[in-house]
């Protein structure tokens, strides 16, 4: 009798214990057998919490780098900024797979395409990719430097319209205005000075000549690149109205927020893109400038190593819609 | 009342006591795999085994369907207790071992629920974090084993269960109401039974773990459904019955001060947690789950008062200031305590049973695909008629909880008027925070 009871008693407790031991034994081996391949672990997490981690790669040219993306707090984004690869969604607690392989050496940015959190734009990281050929030097460097613009100088407009003006051509515009050069190296506010000089017109035709010659200067497909990256990318701070009043934007601003403390410094409110007097004192280059190296002590976020030069230039190009009515049917002037 | 024995169908499965064992194994499995995911799974709780599998799954089979309809059945596969017991009785099955420990006797003065009561306060003041953090969820499941295990070891029998537990203090509650019980047959031939074996235990099972006489139990409410009577009894005087709805809360002794408190601490917590988890006051959330803030601090202080304070002080206005009143009428209480509680369980149960799929496939968030699920979307089930569902579980709780005090009215020669007008709040506010 004593015999059958240990006998049974002693399966029991093999059982238990095969359950308490063999159960983490298993899972141990399922994570050992995911994680033998050569692929990277990037954990997502909201920045203030870390970010992506690990933040820094390696990769060779041509040697494709397997990425296991795994978002640990809401929903992010993955891109790698200036390219073309299309973003991926990150979905919280969701492993997202996917392969890059780099044909120059450089240094990639990757960041997150979601508006995950208050300091969404410092979730990035950058892959150090070596090897030959090397990465292609930038031929030039942008507008904003070669013209020696200091971006954090005031920029009030010399004049102000008073509507909005609307996109509107006269039979001899000056032919100085018609270049890009022109357009891209002058604020509004100069155009206008400079046409007030040169014609009789009223200021309201002035005005709406000038949105002519922006409106010129840009396309509806440019135009539309451009909404879609201010939404991706400004919106939630400058507002889908452009009047600096995003989701993110009373943070900004509150005394002694938690994005006061993130940042270090006193941020500012986002800049409100309707208000022409400032708005119309600044060049598309002025505000490359901007875009390209964020805004110093403010809170915004430098964008240069994630847009390509062409978005750069679609963005600024969206930004002057808050100031400008633009007619859609537009002849576009020979560049 | 009638009543239909159910032990000549059963007695074979019941007395063996392998069956019990194997589920109650299986489900420690099933408590170690969710702690080792709440650790060192995701953190995103509906992707974390931990979360999905205790809170929506574990807790839809509790609240669903085990308490309302078989009683304290979840305790007697429960796996907390096993490791302890194991120690207690240095056997896992049949008695013959020799196990250790102080086996203190429980002091007297805290053989009630009242440390329930508290254990359930505690826990509900974390429940924000507790049910969306898998690590917190781990930690408290540890904390559980601990505490039941530390508790074998000290006390005898199962102590943790009987006096601590958080979860068990609302089942036997609730349990008074389940159409099933554990009952003897004959109270004579207990009485003529002087081994008393059922309570001190034979060579077929141990004394009653619950520390209940089962010849004098006449309450769900403290009987842990653990079948050792059943062995034990050497007459084959343990039966297990079908019986009415409710049949508990119309008899007329034992009714206490700390059952009586437990009521009001279920009720305030259902409507509580209906509030800050599923109404729309973005401060109340944020405050509840701001742990250790000044924020939560208020929220931790309105919520204990809410259920010790506002909801007792109101009752007992309802009952006319009188003691007896006050606690007899509380489990008239018990019903709608246990209907608001399913309502509140099936505005999210139907809502996010879709997450169990992706998480038995990817317990751990690791990209793993076990079972091909893992990209089963999150797919809201019933949302069209889990509105009417709530609705009816309310008004059938007020109803019924109506009638139970009219019946104890009639008991204790008191009004009910009181009672129902109190019950009808209870039951407007939570129609007002579920589906208003």
């Amino acid at each position: 009798m004593a015999a059958r009871w240990l006998k049974a008693e002693n399966g029991a407790r093999l059982f238990v214990i095969g359950i308490l031991v063999g159960i983490p034994l298993a899972i141990l081996i399922g994570r050992w057998i995911t994680s033998r391949d050569s692929s990277i672990e990037i954990h997502a997490r909201i920045a203030e919490a870390g970010g992506f981690t690990p933040a820094n790669l390696i990769a060779k040219v041509g040697e494709p780098i397997r990425l296991r993306l795994i978002s640990d707090d809401v929903q992010h984004g993955f891109a790698i900024g200036q390219s073309d690869t299309p973003a991926l969604d990150l979905p919280a607690g969701q492993m997202v797979e996917t392969t890059l392989t780099f044909d120059r050496a450089g240094k990639y940015v990757f960041y997150c395409t979601r508006w995950c959190g208050l300091s969404h734009w410092r979730m990035r990281g950058t892959i150090e990719v070596t090897g030959e050929p090397a990465a292609q030097a930038s031929a030039v460097s942008p507008l904003y430097l070669k013209l020696n613009i200091d971006v954090d100088d005031p920029h009030p407009a010399k004049n102000i319209p008073s509507r909005k003006p609307v996109a509107k051509s006269i039979n001899n515009i000056p032919i100085s205005f018609l270049t890009r050069e022109y357009y891209l190296t002058h604020s509004p506010s100069d155009a206008f000075v400079e046409t007030l000089h040169a014609t009789s017109l009223p200021d309201d035709e002035i005005w709406n000549l000038v949105a002519f010659v922006w409106q010129a200067n840009t396309t509806k497909e440019k135009l539309a690149q451009g909404q879609k990256l201010y939404a991706q990318n400004c919106a939630a701070c400058h507002g889908e109205s452009g009047k600096g009043d995003g989701v993110m934007a009373a943070s900004l601003t509150k005394k002694d927020s938690s994005a006061q403390m993130e940042f270090g410094h006193n941020t500012k409110s986002p800049v409100d893109f309707t208000d022409s007097s400032q708005m119309l004192g600044a060049s598309p280059a002025l505000l490359q400038g901007k875009i390209i190296r964020g805004g110093m002590g403010t809170g915004m976020p430098y964008w240069g190593p994630i847009f390509t030069e062409e978005q750069t230039w679609a963005l600024v190009d969206y930004l002057w819609t808050f100031q400008f009515e633009y007619v859609m049917h537009f002849r576009q002037l020979e560049r | 009342m009638t009543r239909y024995e159910i032990t000549p169908l059963l007695q074979p499965l019941l007395k063996n006591r392998l069956p019990q064992f194997i589920i109650q194994a299986i489900a420690l499995g099933g408590f170690v795999f969710a702690i080792i995911a709440g650790l060192v799974g995701t953190p995103v709780g509906n992707h974390n085994f931990s979360i999905v599998f205790v809170w929506i799954g574990w807790w839809a089979l509790l609240m669903l369907i085990a308490v309302p309809l078989f009683g304290r059945a979840w305790c007697s596969v429960c796996p907390i207790p096993l490791a302890g017991e194991w120690m207690q009785h240095g056997a896992l099955l049949k008695p013959g071992g020799k196990g250790f420990g102080l086996n203190l006797r429980w002091h007297n003065k805290f053989r009630n629920i009242w440390l329930q009561n508290i254990s359930f306060a505690l826990v509900a003041l974390f429940s924000a974090v507790v049910l969306t953090q898998p690590n917190i969820t781990s930690i408290v499941l540890i904390a559980f084993l601990f505490v039941a295990f530390a508790a074998s070891l000290i006390f005898e029998r199962r102590a943790f269960c009987r006096y601590l537990c958080p979860v068990g203090g609302f089942i036997g509650l609730y349990s008074q109401v389940a159409p099933i019980e554990v009952r003897v047959k004959d109270s004579a031939v207990c009485a003529a039974h002087t081994e008393k074996s059922c309570y001190i235990g034979n060579a077929e099972g141990y004394g009653c773990p619950w520390q209940v006489y089962p010849g004098g139990l006449s309450k769900n409410t403290y009987c842990g459904t653990c079948m050792e009577c059943l062995r034990t009894c050497p007459h084959d005087n343990v039966a297990i019955q079908i019986r009415p709805l409710g049949d508990d809360l119309l008899k007329p002794h034992g009714r206490k001060l700390d059952e009586a408190f437990k009521a009001f601490i279920m009720l305030g917590s259902a409507m509580t947690y209906s509030a800050v988890m599923l109404g729309s006051w973005g401060q109340l959330k944020a405050a509840a789950y701001a742990v250790g803030t000044s924020a939560w601090a208020l929220y931790a202080i309105t919520f204990l008062v809410f259920i010790f304070g506002a909801l007792p002080a109101s009752f007992f206005i309802a009952t006319s200031f009188n003691r007896k009143s006050f606690i007899n009428f509380a489990y008239a209480l018990i019903p709608l305590g246990l209907l608001a509680w399913i309502a509140f369980s099936l505005s999210f149960v139907f809502a996010n049973a879709s997450y169990l799929l992706p998480a038995i496939s990817d317990p751990f968030g690791w990209g793993w695909n076990l079972f091909g699920t893992v990209n089963f979307k999150w797919t809201p089930f019933l949302t069209q008629v889990t509105p009417t569902l709530q609705v009816a579980a309310l008004i059938i709780g007020l109803a019924w909880s109506s009638q139970v005090a009219i019946q104890i009215g009639e008991q204790i020669k008191a009004r009910a008027q009181g009672v129902i007008a109190f019950c009808f709040v209870i039951t407007l506010g939570m129609l007002w925070l579920l589906v208003g």
